[in-house]
C-alpha cells in the first residue's frame, strides 16, 4: 500500500515537471504548427544558464529566473530569425529544429563539457515532509506519518500555479482570445488586423521561457547533463500528442497519462515500463491523431 | 496523375535517354573499379558502408521522396533484420539458433519487411510531422526493448561475431568481395526504385503525394498503395541491414538508437530526395566526414559541422546536393523535394 | 540524371583512394594507437584515460625499446560498434600493430572480436571491464593488464557481513553488462559468507528519477548496495535522504568518487561510514601512489583534483606495453609473436602494487577496500581499510565452480 501511494505522488510530481516542459511546446505547436524540435535544447540551455547564475549570485531563485528570461530571448529570436521565413513548411521547420538541436547539443557540451550538475536550492525546499498519511502507529500511540521529499511537493505546487496562471491567460486575457482564434482559424486573425507576428512572439516568448523555468526547476530535482534534452524533448512530444495539441488542459491530461505510467512502470515492471510510454504513443497517434483533448486539424 | 506521366515522359525525350545511360555506364564503370585502385581499408570501411547507408537512405527517400511521407524508422527496419541474422544464424553473446544462411537471410528479409509493414499500417493514419513523431515513436520503442530484452534481444550488450558464411568457396566478409556485395544489392535497390517510379504503381503513389483526395476519388485504393510503399521500403532496407550487421560484425541497441535514426534523415536530405542517387550522395559526404574529420579538424566538434552542413543544406538547398548539382546540368525529373 | 552529375558522384567516391598514409613503422618511431570514449556520455572518462596514456608515454621519455612513440587516437562513443569502426580505422588504415584500448565494457567484447581477426595485431585493454572479455572464448591477442568489475568487488561482500554484520542487504544497480559484474563480484562472496541480498533493483539506463525505485526497497534491509556511477550516485542519495530513507549504504567502485565525498549539506554526512571497494583508492598513504599522483598533477593542471580509475588503468596498461616493448628491443617486425610472448609473462610493479597476467592474460592485481571518512578538516575521503592482495578473475574461487555460476545477468547471482 504503502509502495502504491508513494508511486502514485512520484507519478503526480513528475507529471507537473512534464507539464511545466511541454506546455509550452504545446503552445507553440497548436498556434504556430510551429514544431520545434530545439525544445528540448532550450530546456537543458535555460538548466545551464540558471545554474551559472545560481553560482554566482548564490541565489537559486536569481538562477531560476535567469534560465527563464534567457530562453524567452532565445525564443524571440528563434521565431524571429528563423520560423518567420518558414511559415507553413512544417518538414522544413522539423528539419531546421533538428539540425539547431544538433549543433546547440555539441556547443553545450563545449561549453560546459559533460560533467552532471547539481543546483543548490535553499535548504528548506529540499527536505523532507511528513506528509498527512498514517502508515503504522508506534507502540505509544503516536502516528508514523508518511514522508516525502519537500521539493516534489513544490514541483507540484509550481505546476499547479503555472497550469493554472496558463489557462488564466489563455482563457480571460485579450490577448489568449488573440492565440485561441489562431490556434483555430490563423487566416481570420490575420484578416481582422492585429499583428499576428507579435503574437507569435508573445507565445514563443512564453513557450520558450516556460522550457527554461522547467530546466532550472526540472534540473534541480533531477540534475542536468547532455542528453535531457532528447529526454525531455520526447517526453513533450508523447505529453502533446496523447493530450492534443495547443491544449493547456490537454498538456495537463497527457501529462498525467505519462508521469503515472512511468512511476508505475519504474516501480511494479521496471523491466519493460519505459517502453510503455511509447507505446501509449503509438496508440494514441494511431487511434486519435489529434489527442485526447485536441481537434482535428483543418 | 496527368502532372507526374508528363513529366515522366519529358524524361524519356530522345536526347534525355542517351545522356542518362552514358551517366549511369560511367558511374557503373568507376564504381566497379574502385576497389582496385583503393586500399582494403577504403573498400570496406568507406566504400561498402556508404553504400550500405546509401542504401537504408533510399528506402528512406523512396516514402518521403516518391510518396511524401517522412519516416525516421527505417533504421529500425534495418537493424531489426540485423537482430535477426544474429539471432537466426551463428553468433556469440546471446542464443543464436544457428540456421544455414538460405533460411536465416529470408527470414530476417521477411521480419523487417513485415515489421515495415506494421509501422505503415499505423503510420498512414497520420500525415505531415505526425508521421514523422509516430515513426519516432516506433523507432525509440524498439530501442528500448532491445536494450532491456535479453531473452531474445540480449539487451545493452547485443550481439557480436556476426558474419557471412563462407559460399561458393568465396569469404564474403574479404574487404573485395564484400564491397561487391554491398555493390550489387545497393544497385539492385536503385534501379529497383528508378523503374518502380516509372510503373503505374510508381506514378499512382507520386500521385497520391501530391493530391491523395482526387486520387481516393477516382478509385485508387490510397491506403493499400501507401502500405505497399512501406513494403518496398521495408524490403530493401532490410537487405542492407543484414549487410550492416555483417560490416558491424555484430549488433546493439545503439544501432537503432534515435541518433542513427536521425543520421540516415540526414543523410536522405543532405544527398538530396529527389532522384535515387542522392541517398549516395549524401552517405559518401556523411562517411567521409565521419572517417576523417578526426584527422583534420576538432573530432569533438564532429557534431557541430555535421548539424552545420545539415542547416545549411536544409536552409540553402532544400533539394540537398542533387540541388546543388542540377545547377549544373537538366534538372531531374519525378520525386519531389521538402514540401 | 545529367552525365556531369554522375561522374562527379563516382568521382567523389573514388577520390578518397588517392589518400597517402605513411608507414606504421620507420625504422626509428613505433606507432601505437589510443582508443578512448572521446565522444558521446563517457567523453570526460575517455579523456582522463588519454592523459593515463600520455603520462605513462612522458614518463618512458618518449621512447620505447630504443625507438621513438608516436601516439594515434582513435575516438569511440561507448557503443561496440564505433569502438570496432574506429579501431579497424587505426589497424586497416593507418596500419597500426599496437592498439591500447577500449574504455567500456561491451566496447571490450567487440573489440575482443575484432582482434580474434587481426591475428599479427597487439591488443592491450584500456580499462573495458566486463569479465567476459577475457573469462570465456578469450583472444589470443587481448591482454587485460586491467581487473574485471567482479574482482573489483574483492573483499567487500565478506567486509559487509562479517565486520558491518548487514545481514539483509537489497541492490540498486543500472540494467546493464557492468552494474551485473559488480552485483556478481559482491553477491559472490556475500552469499557465500552467509547474507541475504532480498530485493535487486535495475534502474533502466538514463533513468535519474530513482524515487520509485527507493520506495520499492524493502524497509526493512540493514544496508542498500548501491552501484550507481558518480553524479548518479550524488542524484540517488539526496532523492534516498529526501525519502526518508535511513538504511546505511555499501559502494560500488564509482560511487564512492569525488563528486559524491564533495557535495554540499546533509547528503555528504550520510556517506560517512560507506565502505565500497575497487582498483584504486585515491588517499592510499603508500609512497609510489602519492608519487604517481603527484606526477598526474603536474602534467595535467586541467585534469582531475586526483587521477580516476581510467587514467590509472590506461596508464598501467601503456607502462606494460611500454616495458614488453623494451624487451623485445622494439622489435615488432615478426607480427609481434615475441611481443605478445614478453607480456603474457610480464609482472609489472605498479602504483597499486604488483600486476601479473593469468592464463586468459587477465590481471591479477591488489584491489582496495576503503571507507569514507571524515578528515581533521571536515573533507570526506576514501580510508584505505585493507588492501586485498592479488586478487584473480575467479575471485579465490575453483575456477570450474566459478565458471558454473554462470554469465553475469539480472537474476545470477541469487541469494534470498
Amino acid at each position: 500500500m504503502k509502495l502504491f501511494i508513494l508511486t502514485f505522488l512520484n507519478g503526480l510530481t513528475l507529471a507537473a515537471l512534464y507539464f511545466l516542459v511541454a506546455s509550452g511546446f504545446t503552445l507553440v505547436f497548436g498556434l504556430m504548427r510551429n514544431v520545434n524540435l530545439a525544445h528540448g535544447s532550450l530546456y537543458l540551455l535555460g538548466g545551464y544558464i540558471g545554474y551559472d547564475v545560481g553560482q554566482l549570485t548564490g541565489n537559486w531563485f536569481f538562477g531560476v529566473a535567469a534560465g527563464t528570461l534567457a530562453m524567452a530571448v532565445a525564443g524571440v529570436l528563434l521565431q524571429v530569425l528563423v520560423f518567420r521565413w518558414m511559415e507553413g513548411q512544417e518538414l522544413r521547420q522539423t528539419l531546421v529544429t533538428i539540425g539547431i538541436s544538433i549543433v546547440a547539443a555539441d556547443l553545450m557540451l563545449a561549453v560546459w563539457s559533460g560533467n552532471t550538475y547539481q543546483f543548490s536550492p535553499p535548504d528548506w525546499l529540499i527536505g523532507t515532509t511528513q506528509l498527512p498519511i498514517v502508515l503504522a502507529h508506534k507502540s505509544d500511540g503516536t502516528a508514523v506519518l508518511l514522508p516525502y521529499p519537500t521539493y516534489r511537493l513544490f514541483l507540484l505546487a509550481a505546476g499547479l500555479v503555472i497550469g493554472i496562471g496558463l489557462w488564466l491567460f489563455i482563457n480571460k486575457t485579450r490577448i489568449g482570445m488573440m492565440i485561441r482564434a489562431g490556434v483555430d482559424d490563423r487566416g481570420m486573425l490575420d484578416a481582422s488586423g492585429i499583428n499576428v507576428h507579435v503574437v507569435f512572439a508573445i507565445v514563443f516568448a512564453i513557450g520558450a521561457g516556460l522550457a527554461g523555468f522547467a530546466g532550472v526547476v526540472g534540473g534541480t530535482a533531477l540534475s542536468i547533463a547532455p542528453g535531457e534534452d532528447v529526454r525531455y524533448l520526447l517526453a513533450s512530444l508523447v505529453v502533446v500528442i496523447v493530450g492534443g495539441l495547443g491544449s493547456v488542459t490537454g498538456a495537463a491530461l497527457g501529462a498525467l497519462i505519462i508521469g503515472l505510467s512511468e512511476q508505475f512502470g519504474l516501480a511494479y515492471f521496471p523491466t519493460y515500463g519505459i517502453v510503455l510510454t511509447f507505446v501509449i504513443m503509438v496508440a494514441a497517434l494511431a487511434f486519435r491523431p489529434q489527442g485526447l483533448m485536441g481537434r482535428a486539424r483543418a | 496523375m496527368t502532372e507526374a506521366a508528363t513529366s515522366a515522359t519529358t524524361a524519356n525525350a530522345p536526347e534525355a535517354i542517351p545522356m542518362a545511360i552514358i551517366g549511369h555506364l560511367i558511374a557503373a564503370v568507376l564504381l566497379l573499379a574502385f576497389p582496385l585502385v583503393a586500399t582494403d581499408f577504403f573498400t570496406f570501411q568507406i566504400g561498402a558502408y556508404t553504400l550500405i547507408m546509401g542504401t537504408i537512405s533510399l528506402s528512406l527517400m523512396l516514402i518521403a521522396g516518391y510518396g511524401g511521407m517522412v519516416t525516421l524508422a527505417q533504421m529500425s527496419v534495418a537493424g531489426l533484420a540485423g537482430y535477426m541474422i544474429a539471432i537466426f544464424g551463428t553468433s556469440a553473446g546471446g542464443t543464436a539458433l544457428g540456421w544455414p544462411w538460405f533460411l536465416a537471410i529470408p527470414a530476417a528479409v521477411i521480419i523487417g519487411t513485415l515489421f515495415n509493414v506494421t509501422t505503415g499500417f499505423l503510420a498512414i493514419r497520420t500525415e505531415g510531422i505526425f508521421t514523422i513523431v509516430i515513426t519516432l515513436a516506433i523507432a525509440t520503442a524498439l530501442y528500448y526493448f532491445a536494450q532491456q530484452n535479453y531473452d531474445i534481444f540480449n539487451g545493452h550488450s547485443g550481439f557480436a561475431s556476426v558474419a557471412p558464411a563462407h559460399v561458393l568457396w568465396v569469404d564474403w566478409r574479404a574487404p573485395k568481395p564484400f564491397y561487391f556485395l554491398a555493390l550489387a544489392v545497393a544497385a539492385l535497390s536503385y534501379t529497383g526504385v528508378l523503374y518502380l517510379t516509372r510503373t503505374p504503381f510508381g506514378l499512382a503513389m507520386q500521385a497520391i503525394r501530391d493530391n491523395a483526395r482526387r486520387m481516393e476519388a477516382i478509385g485508387f485504393n490510397v491506403p493499400a498503395h501507401r502500405i505497399a510503399a512501406y513494403a518496398v521500403a521495408g524490403l530493401i532496407a532490410s537487405v542492407a541491414g543484414v549487410l550492416l550487421v555483417w560490416f558491424d560484425g555484430g549488433i546493439s541497441p545503439g544501432s537503432i538508437s534515435v541518433d542513427r535514426a536521425i543520421k540516415v534523415l540526414i543523410i536522405a536530405v543532405i544527398g538530396g530526395m529527389r532522384h535515387p542517387a542522392g541517398p549516395f550522395l549524401g552517405a559518401i559526404l556523411f562517411v567521409l566526414l565521419q572517417n576523417f574529420a578526426i584527422d583534420f579538424v576538432n573530432p569533438e566538434r564532429f557534431n557541430t559541422y555535421i548539424g552545420l552542413a545539415f542547416l545549411i543544406v536544409v536552409l540553402a538547398s532544400p533539394d540537398g546536393l542533387l540541388g546543388l548539382l542540377a545547377k549544373l546540368g537538366r534538372s531531374a525529373p519525378a520525386a519531389k523535394s521538402l514540401p | 540524371m545529367s552525365l556531369a552529375r554522375r561522374t562527379t558522384l563516382a568521382l567523389l567516391l573514388a577520390s578518397p583512394a588517392l589518400f597517402a598514409y605513411g608507414p606504421a613503422m620507420a625504422d626509428d618511431t613505433i606507432k601505437i594507437g589510443g582508443l578512448a570514449t572521446l565522444e558521446g556520455p563517457f567523453t570526460v572518462l575517455g579523456e582522463d584515460g588519454m592523459r593515463g596514456v600520455e603520462l605513462a608515454i612522458q614518463q618512458h621519455k618518449g621512447m620505447a625499446g630504443g625507438k621513438k612513440i608516436e601516439l594515434v587516437k582513435g575516438s569511440s562513443d561507448a557503443s561496440p560498434d564505433s569502438a570496432v569502426k574506429a579501431v579497424r580505422k587505426l589497424v586497416e588504415n593507418d596500419g597500426l600493430t599496437l592498439i591500447i584500448g577500449p574504455l567500456s565494457g561491451d566496447e571490450g567484447l567487440a573489440v575482443k572480436d575484432y582482434a580474434k581477426t587481426q591475428p599479427k595485431v597487439t591488443f592491450v585493454n584500456g580499462t573495458s571491464a566486463a569479465q567476459d572479455t577475457t573469462l570465456r572464448d578469450p583472444a589470443p591477442n587481448f591482454f587485460r593488464f586491467t581487473t574485471d568489475g567482479a574482482q573489483w568487488m574483492a573483499g567487500l561482500g565478506t567486509y559487509a557481513f562479517n565486520e558491518k554484520h548487514y545481514k539483509k542487504v537489497a541492490t540498486v544497480a543500472e540494467d546493464y553488462s557492468f552494474p551485473y559484474t559488480q552485483v556478481f563480484g559482491f553477491m559472490a562472496e556475500y552469499c557465500k559468507a552467509g547474507g541475504h541480498v532480498v530485493s535487486k533493483s535495475w534502474v533502466p539506463i538514463g533513468n535519474k528519477d530513482y524515487s520509485s525505485v527507493i520506495a520499492a526497497i524493502p524497509p526493512d534491509v540493514d544496508a542498500v548496495y548501491v552501484a550507481l556511477g558518480g553524479a548518479d550516485g550524488v542524484n540517488f542519495l539526496s532523492q534516498y535522504q529526501q525519502a526518508g530513507g535511513t538504511a546505511p549504504l555499501i559502494g560500488g567502485s564509482i560511487t564512492a568518487d569525488q563528486t559524491v565525498l564533495g557535495s554540499k549539506g546533509a547528503t555528504k554526512k550520510s556517506v560517512i561510514g560507506m565502505p565500497s571497494a575497487g582498483p584504486i583508492a585515491d588517499a592510499w598513504d603508500n609512497a609510489k601512489w602519492k608519487q604517481f599522483v603527484a606526477d598526474y598533477k603536474a602534467a595535467f593542471p586541467k585534469g582531475f583534483p586526483s587521477p580516476s580509475l581510467f587514467a590509472h588503468g590506461y596508464y598501467v596498461s601503456t607502462v606494460a606495453l611500454l616495458t614488453g616493448l623494451d624487451q623485445v628491443n622494439g622489435d615488432v617486425s615478426d607480427g609481434g609473436a615475441k611481443l605478445r610472448d614478453a607480456l603474457a609473462k610480464l609482472e609489472l610493479d605498479t602504483p597499486t602494487g604488483k600486476v601479473k597476467l593469468d592464463a586468459n592474460r587477465n590481471a591479477v592485481a591488489d584491489i582496495f577496500l576503503t571507507e569514507v571518512s571524515e578528515g581533521a578538516d571536515g573533507n570526506l575521503y576514501n580510508k584505505v581499510v585493507k588492501v586485498v592482495p592479488q586478487v584473480n578473475q575467479t575471485l579465490g574461487q575453483d575456477p570450474a565452480e566459478f565458471l558454473k555460476l554462470g554469465k553475469v545477468g539480472r537474476d545470477n547471482p541469487a541469494c534470498p
